[in-house]
């Protein structure tokens, strides 16, 4: 099986191998592998539409193929009806095949997107963990109010138990994406985002930021770890015992451009921190700004 | 003297940056030699740059877009490089350049390649189809080229001096402002599009007033061909879109110069304002780009499948609706900004229904080749590979429409394959397709067929191989625009598409050689009839290239297809009793002195050059004024000297006529 020096044999082994390691690879890709009911819901979502737009695809393109090949100009014997140019009823079917596909998707979408609003709590699974999560160049500062600890590029919760996330930037925008948990959602300086999340079981998952923001954007993932209670509960005590605080005043030094950032946890952190974050891009000396220092919503 | 701008412009900090100025300087070098060489320089100024010919300027902006597509791809091939090695931290790129790099093949791609070949195929090929002898409005026409040449020069420049924007092609703020980004990239993209934009938005308006005015006797709109009506529904977005980006580039630019903060962090800015402006345009533009293609299709489709389109009226209602549809679904580029549920629940549901018309229009092309003879000529193939693949973009798409999934997918490799597998196969296989369709009628001679379809396999098995993985890796949720990333499971796929760049390397390489073949074979290949491919509408019945008035006598028009009806009766190709004077407008360099000095200020502005800027609107006032005082602008034909030009047309024809 050998033509001119090519084992035929061999490659075709190679590219078996190679598309059988493709479809193990995929199957635990991010987006098609969810590991809570906010991404589950979301993948089902995106299967379900594509199952049902299959059933106009699939038939276009063998169509397409067989018009061609079966009308092509050499073939004399093929049906030749150069002036038919209309037909009511077949107008009517190309116009009611696509909307009733649209018909149905439009009300599973309609129905979904409030379902899976990312502002909506999420409901039946018990009080939610609060994490105030802030963008910045270019890592991620996650604020625990309710123990209050924070956490640099390390996203930690028990598994089981809601995370209901408020999301900021304090420079750019920025995108929160975690596709195993809960998709993503911008962070706007000055304003607050939500996203919601969680994890069925403990592990460990990828987060990152998925809109460009400077030379730092490339390594600005951070870690998301779903825990036991009890890991998360030590978790947190560990935290406690690391020497940094922050505050009014260390904040801008943690806050400065930095790189690729190992996870650094925070002791304590002044209460009302993410706040002022928020606040400082809305106090700027204007009149008619003043005042208005808390949490404003991106969605009014 | 020279604002910000000192030696330290120079591209030295990188080899590759240096090599890219290096590149361009050279190229421009080389057509000056050639050009000096030819002792073209006259000629080219006489017939080309001063021209008002809507088939020249046609021609200009198609050769704009051509060399701009050279320069984007090989923006494209630089990226798909990088990061097919740049697994932890590798790669080829010096740090901060992969930024620029994603930026100016974007913005080049849309504004700088997809819209002058539009521009140029609506041009060259419309003013015919509705037999009339030029645009509207010519001179403008003229203005509308060399301010998309000027924006397109400043995209150039550039790479030699200082350097392009980072903020990729969409320049959100408060990353694209004066805090984060306090260089001269931003201002260089704010102001090739500011300049060009107005160009198009001229442009827009010429051609609406073009196709409702100067149709030829006969011609009602439900009797104009389907590229002409999506000319006239692109031509009311381009009136009606471009005005939005124009504003928020201006109002960005007013950010950076004036320390104003419309879109800014602080002072009450809102980046949010910006997202809506840009996609306010920024969906009607992709409508803009691809309705023009679907005309182009429809046309091809019908030639080349020897039957008449199937539906004309459902395409033609199917072109509106989706024109109209398109300014109610630019929220969709955002749904993870925070809107609430209605918001997004509403713009899912409209871009839906854009797939119903859009859905209509496959249907009506595969109806078209139904009980055709169908020949494969490579426009025939690009429409073929055009349908198979665009609806896998289509599907694709509508995943992207359903906002919960758009969580998943945003912002992902993912989107980044759905809006080339809309753009390449929709946008530019339709251009390509038209560029080989049209060409003889341009110049007189055919395009080498063979290489036609080399091209057309190697560009249609690149796009799969470079853009499927990129659908994966999105499944994988790897984002786009990374110069490095530390997931192996990457690579490969990476590989994969950096093939398929190659690939289309050599599809491009496929459409140099036939251009090359077909201009030394031009004598065999030559169109001596002005109707090669058996063609249906008026275009084909005037000589290729048609006269400098395209029709001495103005057809009168009664069918859908008036040429292929006038083959049929026999009143095609019938020498009129007599003729009349014409008269056409006259050549004059006010257009390209406009835009050269569009050109010079905009460079002062990014340099911050104030006399010069100045100076050159100063310039361009004054070029206004004159060119609308000159009572000379159009000059008379004799008919004598169209009878000359006329009976040599029909000694061309020979037997025909």
């Amino acid at each position: 099986m050998k033509l001119r020096g090519i084992n035929w044999r061999g490659a075709m082994l190679v590219a078996g191998m190679a598309l059988l390691t493709g479809a193990c690879d995929l199957k635990r890709a991010a987006v098609l592998d969810p590991k809570g009911p906010i991404a589950l819901a979301e993948r089902d979502l995106l299967f379900d539409a594509f199952s049902v737009m299959m059933i106009v695809i699939v038939p276009v393109i063998i169509l397409t193929l067989w018009f061609a090949w079966r009308y092509r100009a050499s073939n004399t014997s093929a049906q030749y009806a150069p002036n038919w140019a209309n037909s009511v009823k077949i107008d009517a079917f190309v116009w009611s095949i696509p909307a009733i596909i649209v018909i149905a998707l439009g009300v599973l979408l309609w129905r979904s997107t409030y379902k899976l609003d990312p502002y909506r709590p999420i409901e039946n699974a018990g009080p939610a963990i609060e994490v105030q999560v802030v963008a910045q160049d270019w890592k991620w500062l996650f604020i625990y109010p309710e123990q209050g600890i924070a956490v640099v590029n390390q996203l930690a919760f028990p598994a089981g138990r809601p995370v209901s996330l408020r999301i900021t930037s304090d420079t750019v925008m920025n995108s929160f994406y975690v596709p195993q948990l809960a998709g993503q959602i911008y962070a706007m300086a000055g304003m607050q985002t939500r996203l919601q999340l969680l994890a069925d079981q403990p592990g460990k998952f990828v987060g990152r930021n998925s809109q460009y923001s400077g030379g730092g954007y490339s390594q600005q993932h951070f870690e998301v770890v779903s825990l036991t209670q009890g890991d998360f509960d030590a978790w947190v005590a560990k935290a406690k015992q690391a020497p940094g605080r922050l505050d009014a005043q260390t904040y801008p030094a943690q806050a400065a451009k930095s790189r690729a950032v190992p996870i650094t946890y925070y002791s304590a952190v002044e209460p009302g921190l993410y706040d002022q974050i928020i606040a400082k891009y809305r106090h700027s000396g204007h009149a008619h700004t003043q005042g208005q220092g808390s949490a404003v919503p991106a969605r009014r | 003297m020279f604002g910000k701008l000192t030696i330290e412009a120079l591209p030295l900090y990188s080899a590759i940056a240096a090599g890219g100025a290096a590149v361009t300087v050279g190229g421009a070098l080389l057509v000056a030699i050639v050009l000096t060489w030819l002792k073209a320089w006259k000629y080219l100024w006489t017939d080309w740059l001063t021209s008002v010919d809507h088939k020249r300027i046609g021609i200009m902006y198609i050769v704009l877009a051509l060399i701009m597509l050279l320069r984007g791809f090989v923006d494209a091939i630089m990226m798909r490089a990088q990061q097919a090695m740049a697994l932890n931290a590798g790669g080829y790129l010096p740090p901060e350049h992969f930024d620029q790099i994603f930026s100016s093949h974007g913005t080049i791609m849309i504004f700088f390649m997809a819209m002058p070949f539009m521009t140029g195929l609506i041009n060259l090929i419309m003013p015919l189809q509705i037999g009339t002898r030029d645009v509207a409005f010519p001179w403008l026409n003229a203005v509308s080229l060399w301010l998309s040449a000027a924006g397109a020069g400043l995209v150039m420049v550039s790479l030699v001096i200082g350097k392009f924007s980072t903020a990729g092609w969409t320049g959100y703020p408060p990353y694209s402002g004066i805090e984060y980004n306090p260089g001269v990239g931003v201002d260089y993209w704010i102001w090739a599009i500011l300049i060009s934009g107005v160009g198009s938005t001229m442009s827009g308006i010429n051609f609406v007033v073009t196709i409702l005015k100067r149709r030829a006797p006969g011609m009602t709109l439900m009797r104009m061909t389907p590229f002409t009506w999506t000319a006239l529904c692109a031509s009311v977005l381009m009136a009606f879109a471009f005005p939005a980006i124009t504003v928020a580039c201006g109002l960005l630019a007013l950010d950076r110069l004036a320390g104003m903060h419309f879109f800014t962090n602080a002072h009450g800015g809102n980046m949010m304002n910006y997202a809506n402006l840009f996609w306010i345009w920024g969906h009607p533009e992709v409508y803009i780009l691809i309705l023009p293609a679907f005309g182009i299709f429809s046309e091809v489709v019908a030639t080349f499948s020897r039957k008449r389109l199937f539906g004309y009226e459902s395409l033609v209602y199917a072109t509106a609706a989706i024109a109209i549809l398109s300014f109610t679904v630019w929220l969709h580029h955002f749904f993870t900004m925070g809107s609430s549920a209605n918001v997004n629940a509403f713009f899912g549901v409209t871009t839906m229904i854009i797939a119903v018309p859009t859905g209509v229009k496959v249907f009506n092309w595969l109806l078209t080749m139904y009980r055709g003879r169908i020949d494969f000529h490579p426009s025939m193939m690009w429409s073929i590979g055009f349908i198979v693949t665009f609806v896998i973009g289509g599907m694709t798409g509508v995943l992207l429409a359903i906002p919960p999934a758009d969580f998943l997918m945003h912002n992902t490799t993912f989107l980044v394959a759905h809006f080339h597998n809309m753009i390449i196969p929709g946008v530019l296989f339709g251009y390509l397709a038209g560029y080989m369709f049209w060409f003889p009628k341009a110049f007189g001679f055919e395009l080498n067929r063979g290489w036609g379809l080399a091209s057309f396999w190697c560009w249609l098995i690149g796009f799969y191989l470079a853009f499927m993985p990129l659908y994966l890796l999105g499944l994988k949720g790897m984002p786009r625009r990374m110069e490095t990333y530390n997931d192996p499971t990457w690579q490969p796929y990476l590989m994969v598409a950096a093939l398929g760049a190659v690939v289309v390397l050599c599809g491009i390489a496929s459409m140099v050689m036939q251009l090359y073949v077909s201009i030394r074979d031009r004598k065999l290949t030559a169109d001596r009839t002005g109707d090669p491919f058996d063609g249906r509408t008026l275009e084909w019945s005037t000589s290729s290239p048609p006269p400098p008035y395209n029709f001495a006598v103005i057809p009168t028009v009664g069918d859908r297809e008036p040429f292929l009806e006038a083959k049929k009766n026999g009143t095609a190709y019938r020498r009129p009793a007599s003729y009349a004077p014409i008269r056409i407008p006259s050549n004059t360099p006010a257009g390209v002195i406009l835009g050269g000095f569009a050109f010079v200020l905009g460079f002062a502005i990014v340099w911050h050059i104030w006399w010069l800027v100045i100076v050159s609107a100063i310039v361009m006032f004054i070029t206004v004024i004159a060119r609308s005082s000159d009572d000379n602008a159009e000059f008379t034909l004799s008919a004598g000297e169209v009878k000359r030009m006329e009976d040599e047309r029909f000694r061309e024809l020979g037997g025909r006529a």
